[in-house]
């Protein structure tokens, strides 16, 4: 019982420093261990990897770099699909910060496709303040709402922009957020103008975005971590790409934390049951 | 009347913004079209009060020399040197701005986030009990869920179709919570909209409803 009640009163340090270990040893020593590929990630990879050559892509990172360890896997695994499948993209954030990840974003990956052109096959688009409007804007016409790029080029002058005027040209939007910036990705360009969005949300979020799944509002979903290393084996798998897989070697740190807190709650519910029944 | 012209801008405004909504004609269209724009511009001004409002307050700071007054030299200095280096030497791949945001910026906010990973461990391990059937329930779930969408609980019960069953909690009861909330989230922001719209809720007036 003594030492029951020496757990429960455990100084806080001990558990901060033992979720420390959890993180650091698994990016030390990786373990590997597969990932269940669930069917909202599988449903965007086979949307990208169905869409012909030369379609575009638009990937919104509507987040900062809070959420970055979560979110930025995914963004790199799904830009990386695309330029494989030689798919051209738009790049756009409806968050301030996000432009800036979207430009670490695209230099990543043109290091594995220095070949891709700013203007030919990919743009990015500079940050446009208004949420929502933003998304309205791109429905009723993208030159309105984005005279520029994001470097300052005219974009009636960018060669894949000229042929695109809104989301009818556009065969899917996905939104990365850690709010829920998704939503407003559904309730607008999904709902009044009938685009095709997916989402990749913090795992913390995705709960929230089952309701879309169900009612194909949303076409696919990448929840947390977890859905980028879903991703991040597929890609892979199917197309054979050698890239550093990010998420998958976090897995290994989420899965000793999470095991960690498990034994953590189990240990902290048989001292509290076992105080009480003391105490009667 | 300082109010009168404001609430009745609103209440013409939303209806028209509503039978538009409704009409799919061209001359509909371009009109909305022009609304989100004129939306879109009036964007810009909120960051410039947003600005306005950072340095009054961090200047009022430094002034009164109040508790913490040297963090606001800090955000001066640093608002001021990272758009002079942007101005002067560009935003573009590889600049010494792309720099500071990659190096500190990115490393510093997602190094705080982090932090949020060591609080939750400490809270769920004091407060996470199972003191009522519904407090057990919750943790149950919670357990399964945890465990069942990691790596090695998806190995270790693969055979008993945890995956499935994680898969099975969120698809099925989590969704009909969510759709409820959805709903009745839903519902409050058509009750406000109509309560802003009929001045019924004048907050945005810059008072409480006199």
């Amino acid at each position: 019982m003594n030492l029951l009640n020496k757990f429960m009163n455990m100084d806080r340090r001990w558990i901060y420093l033992i979720t420390a270990i959890c993180v650091i040893i698994p990016f030390l020593i990786p373990i590997g261990l597969p990932t269940y590929t669930t069917p909202p990630a599988r449903n965007i990879y086979e949307k990208i990897d169905n869409t012909s050559d030369g379609q575009v892509v638009l990937l919104s990172f509507d987040y900062d770099a809070a959420v970055l360890p979560e979110l930025y896997p995914m963004t790199i695994t799904i830009l990386n699909h695309c330029f494989n499948r030689n798919i051209k993209v738009i790049l756009m954030s409806l968050y301030m910060q996000g432009i800036g990840i979207a430009q670490v974003a695209l230099e990543d990956v043109k290091r594995e496709f220095p070949e891709k052109k700013e203007g030919i096959d990919y743009t990015l688009l500079p940050y446009v303040p208004g949420g929502a409007l933003v998304i309205l804007g791109i429905g009723e016409d993208i030159h309105k709402t984005f005279p520029t790029d994001y470097y300052g080029t005219l974009i009636d002058s960018l060669p894949m922009m000229r042929e695109i005027r809104n989301f009818d040209q556009i065969s899917l939007a996905i939104s990365f957020s850690g709010g829920g910036v998704s939503r407003t990705w559904v309730t607008y360009a999904n709902q009044r103008y009938g685009a095709n969005v997916a989402a990749g949300v913090t795992a913390v979020m995705a709960a929230e975005n089952y309701p879309y799944l169900q009612t194909k509002q949303l076409i696919g979903m990448l929840g947390g971590l977890k859905g980028a290393a879903e991703y991040e084996n597929l890609v892979e798998k199917n197309l054979k790409l050698k890239t550093r897989k990010a998420a998958c070697i976090g897995m290994d740190a989420q899965s000793a934390v999470h095991i960690m807190m498990i034994v953590f709650i189990v240990l902290a519910n048989i001292a509290y049951f076992a105080g009480r029944r003391r105490k009667k | 009347m300082r109010r009168a012209g404001p609430l009745k801008l609103c209440l013409i405004g939303g209806i028209v913004m509503i039978i538009q909504f409704f009409i799919p004609h061209r001359f509909s269209k371009n009109f909305f079209d022009e609304v989100v724009h004129w939306l879109i511009v009036c964007g810009v001004p909120a960051l410039v009060i947003g600005y306005y409002s950072i340095f009054h307050v961090h200047w009022t700071k430094i002034r009164r020399k109040r508790e913490g007054w040297g963090y606001s030299i800090i955000i001066f200095v640093a608002v001021i040197v990272v758009a002079l280096i942007g101005f002067i030497w560009g935003v573009g791949e590889n600049s010494v701005f792309m720099k500071i945001y990659q190096y500190m910026t990115m490393t510093m906010q997602a190094t705080m986030f982090s932090l949020l990973g060591f609080y939750m461990a400490s809270a769920a391990f004091r407060s996470f009990k199972a003191r009522t059937p519904e407090a057990t329930l919750l943790l149950i779930v919670a357990l399964v869920v945890m465990f069942g969408r990691v790596p090695i609980g998806e190995s270790v019960f693969i055979k008993l179709k945890l995956p499935n069953l994680v898969e099975w909690i969120l698809m099925y009861p989590n969704m009909a919570a969510q759709r409820g909330i959805g709903l009745g989230v839903g519902l409050g922001i058509m009750a406000t909209s109509l309560k802003i719209m009929l001045g019924i809720e004048r907050g945005w007036l810059g008072g409480a409803g006199k």
